[in-house]
């Protein structure tokens, strides 16, 4: 079946297979955003422990997720994990450690003896989510305005500044880096609305709910300040365009909202996603008695399709999805980057399991989520986090 | 010999090792007790007895808690073969890195979603949906084990792959070669049955202090049945898997077969070094230096081991540098010339393919392929930077073999005392299954440092030298790395650690 793919239709398979992930991934980082209003939302322990473990039954999708997207990116496109990983080392060193700190913090958080103390995990949980959600969105943000890296003719990647990624965070003279913080910033309170929307959905406890909802609105609009921000520049930047034949990059004005006409289907779904996400948002803060519980689905469907439609703008239409700044012929393009035709065919076939992967994990949640959780469950729960 | 910064070679290695026996600490324990707690909870299921559940919970809060840890030292393994080994991830990454995104798609959502299940679900599924998600956690965890593990042999035993020289790495061409060579089968199936077996020591372990302390006699007498039988079960596969594994090591990795036997000169009839101590290891400036202080040998039993024949011929470590015609093996010094030209022709493939000069493309392609096999060689200059370090491999070696015996021993005796409900009586036996604890571990890490050790220089045997493999970064970076990581899975080792001992002191089974 995906043998008779030409080689350039399964790499553009495997972005989208990549962008899936990804724009899942953005979706779930709402445990981390959670994280950052334990304190916020929960005023006394029981509250916290509520919001502990509402979070702490999810935390591992988004973990596995990550490594998902990371396992996917090497399989598919193992130049760009090369280059990013290798070359912007301490930006993904800095995500990994956010994420080390976060796996033993739900377990060990209210265990006896646990050495460190509740504050201690809780704060750990507190760094995972502000450092993930900022530097990936920050990371995720380079797709369109450019790092500095050289590929040699043995594909070998050199990263050019000293400071190993930080630069895309902190060069505040360069204007990129405004761009770039902008989607980390926006990534970051978007995975405070959706954790919001979540509680709405997943606890049971009136005092929190009270405070989740005042909470809503203000991060709601921080979180559009900072996305209107991005998705304009990203709009009026000039992008990185390749000639599928020779495969020279140039710079084209405009290129991504050309990439955007040029592929109606995605500028349309970006357009339901970021409706969506308004409209989830909308219908929590003004119509919560009557859908305030299911906001999190529109919102979180909307927030997968406009990740999603994002990175098929970064990917598609003859876009160098990881440029260089430094060097524009050295820029990653899904067709420079990517696996043999014959992995990506393999590939591809054990890409078949996804949809049963995502139907037991439907089930599994629908199964854990039946009842909402409450201060009473939490005193009686052996393995309450 | 091309410059290459060794300190970041050495830097980046100590970060994977660190990270890595760090993570294997946690890992074999997960593999083996989420078999151990489904088999419990089976019990649970069929006989409906309370004390199983109870059983079945205590061992389940242990696992979460070491779980944890494993997961949080996990991550980090993934991500750097990015960060600290970007030339390996390109080089190979078209097969390296297949397996990786299968263990995320196949394994990990298993073992993830069935976990929260398995912690949370007692009173919100059925209890059938329950066994059913600690067997899938299970499963899951063994299948992630899997695909690393066949990633891990092809590193050792690269098959299924040809060069590309366009895109300068290798790239998959047989995907069930990969996944069913001989060694990648027998490195998962010896790996995880010696996890099965920590897995057990860890169960009969902590029983045992419990039985001294005679306290919760209904919990470590039943886990102690239970452990020990599947203890059993798995250590004697655990034997035979290691044989066939050093036989398969024996074809494809002699050098590293010669290193964990000490074996300089190679020899006919060729006997085994069951235990020794080394006094000077033989060098070029003294060949016949007196090799071992101590030993005691078993007569042919490694020609015995190695081919199925008593009277093999076995290369050593010199036969492999210098070469042995009379054998048909070929020197390291003759390796090293066929990569430099391997080496050498690629460069001006590149050359003429870039120039537009077809006639001398196709000419240094054609040596290219000619020499590709030996390519890894090209790096080196001297042949005696090819070879391991031989006291640390047969040290490592031997004493995960001594220690895999010493378990089989423990494990019969355990079952049967417990079987006729005696274990109480047999205090010395008590101790050992306590100690057999930190054996299990030495012997895990043990096996670790040969596999990994033993195969030195190569990151993909013969074809990619570790130096040559490490991200193109300042060693500084890489030392600042190692030192976080380092604290860190310290402090959370200490952590865990404390919590669990709590866990274990502070449990009542509730009087039986």
């Amino acid at each position: 079946m995906f043998e008779n793919l030409s080689y350039l239709a399964l790499q553009e398979y495997w972005w989208a297979i990549v962008s899936l992930l990804g724009s899942l991934l953005v979706f779930l980082l709402f445990v981390q955003g959670g994280q950052t209003l334990l304190y916020t939302l929960g005023k006394t322990d029981s509250e916290v422990k509520v919001l502990a473990n509402s979070l702490g039954r999810k935390w591992e999708f988004t973990f596995t997720t990550l490594v998902t997207f990371g396992g996917a990116a090497f399989a598919s496109f193992p130049l760009f994990y090369a280059t990013s990983f290798g070359g912007a080392y301490w930006v993904w060193i800095i995500i990994l450690f956010a994420f080390i700190i976060q796996a033993v913090s739900y377990e060990y958080r209210s265990k006896a003896s646990n050495w460190l103390g509740t504050k201690t995990y809780d704060t750990f949980l507190y760094i995972n989510g502000l450092l993930g959600t900022l530097l990936l969105g920050t990371a995720v943000a380079t797709f369109f305005t450019g790092s500095q890296f050289l590929v040699n003719d043995m594909n070998q990647s050199f990263w050019q500044s000293p400071f190993k990624g930080l630069e895309l965070a902190f060069n505040l003279g360069r204007y990129a880096t405004y761009i770039n913080l902008s989607l980390g910033l926006g990534v970051f309170f978007l995975a405070r609305v959706l954790a919001i929307l979540y509680f709405m959905n997943n606890v049971d406890n009136d005092a929190i709910l009270e405070r989740a909802r005042k909470k809503l609105l203000p991060n709601a609009a921080l979180f559009l300040v900072f996305f209107l921000f991005f998705l304009v520049n990203i709009l009026v930047i000039s992008g990185f365009n390749y000639d599928p034949v020779s495969g020279a990059v140039n710079m084209e004005p405009f290129k991504y909202l050309h990439n955007l006409l040029a592929m109606p289907v995605v500028l349309i779904i970006l357009l339901i996603g970021v409706v969506m996400v308004l409209l989830g948002i909308f219908r929590a803060a003004f119509a919560y008695e009557k859908c305030g519980r299911r906001a999190i689905w529109l919102a979180g469907a909307g927030t997968v399709l406009t990740v999603f439609a994002l990175f098929l703008t970064a990917g598609y239409n003859h876009t160098a999805f990881y440029p260089s700044v430094y060097d524009l012929q050295s820029s990653l393009t899904i067709q420079n980057a990517s696996s043999s035709f014959y992995t990506l065919v393999a590939m591809s076939y054990v890409s078949l399991m996804i949809p049963f992967v995502a139907a037991y994990i439907w089930y599994a949640w629908r199964s854990l989520n039946k009842k909402r959780i409450t201060v009473k469950e939490m005193e009686e729960d052996s393995h309450a986090y | 010999m091309e410059h290459f910064d060794l300190t970041l070679v050495d830097w980046s290695r100590a970060q994977f090792a660190l990270t890595a026996l760090y993570h294997w600490i946690f890992v074999p324990i997960t593999l083996g007790t989420s078999f151990i707690i489904a088999i419990m909870e089976t019990i649970y299921v069929k006989t409906g007895q309370e004390i199983w559940k109870r059983i079945t919970k205590f061992w389940m809060t242990l696992f979460g808690i070491n779980f944890a840890i494993g997961v949080a030292t996990g991550i980090i393994l993934e991500f750097e073969f990015g960060t600290n080994w970007s030339n390996y991830s390109w080089f190979v990454g078209d097969i390296f890195g297949a397996p990786l995104a299968i263990e995320g798609i196949m394994a990990f959502f298993m073992e993830s979603t069935f976990i929260a299940i398995m912690f949370f679900g007692w009173d919100k599924v059925s209890k059938k949906f329950h066994l059913t998600s600690s067997w899938l956690v299970a499963i899951g965890s063994n299948l992630s084990a899997l695909w690393i593990l066949v990633a891990n042999a092809w590193m050792q035993n690269p098959v299924g792959m040809e060069f590309n020289p366009d895109t300068a790495r290798n790239e998959m061409v047989d995907f069930w070669q990969v996944l069913f060579s001989p060694t990648a089968v027998n490195k998962f199936l010896h790996v995880i049955t010696s996890a099965y077996t920590y897995s057990a020591l860890f169960v009969i372990g902590i029983s045992a202090w419990y039985l001294l302390k005679k306290k919760n006699l209904a919990l470590a007498k039943r886990s102690m049945v239970v452990a020990s039988t599947f203890g059993l079960i798995t250590s004697l596969f655990m034997v035979m898997t290691g044989d066939e594994s050093a036989r398969e090591v024996y074809k494809v990795q002699p050098m590293k077969f010669a290193a964990m036997e000490g074996l300089y000169y190679g020899e006919t009839n060729a006997p085994l070094v069951a235990i020794g101590i080394f006094e000077n290891a033989p060098t070029p400036q003294d060949p016949k230096a007196k090799e071992w202080a101590a030993k005691i040998e078993i007569p042919n039993l490694l020609s015995y081991m190695a081919a199925l024949d008593p009277h093999a011929f076995v290369p050593g470590i010199h036969d492999l540098v210098h070469g042995n015609k009379e054998q048909g093996i070929v020197s390291y010094y003759d390796k090293i010339a066929r990569g430099k030209t391997a080496i050498q022709a690629l460069a001006e493939y590149k050359a003429a393919k870039k120039a537009g000069d077809r006639e001398k493309t196709a000419a240094s392609l054609a040596t290219f392929k000619e020499n590709y096999k030996d390519f890894g060689y090209g790096y080196y200059d001297d042949p005696h930077d090819l070879i391991p370090n031989v006291p640390l491999t047969f040290y490592s070696f031997h004493t995960m073999v001594g220690l895999g015996t010493l378990f089989v021993l423990i494990f019969i005796f355990t079952l049967i005392y417990s079987v006729k409900d005696k274990i109480v009586d047999k205090r010395w036996l008590l101790y050992i299954a306590l100690w057999s604890i930190p054996m299990g571990f030495l012997a895990q890490e043990a096996g670790w440092m040969v596999a990994e050790f033993g195969r030195q220089p190569w990151v993909v045997q013969d074809y990619m030298p570790t130096l040559t493999a490490v991200s193109n970064i300042d060693h500084t970076s890489v030392m600042i790395t190692v030192l976080l990581f380092t604290i860190t899975f310290t402090v959370l080792l200490i952590a865990e650690i404390k919590i669990m001992l709590k866990q274990i002191n502070g449990f009542n089974d509730g009087g039986h």
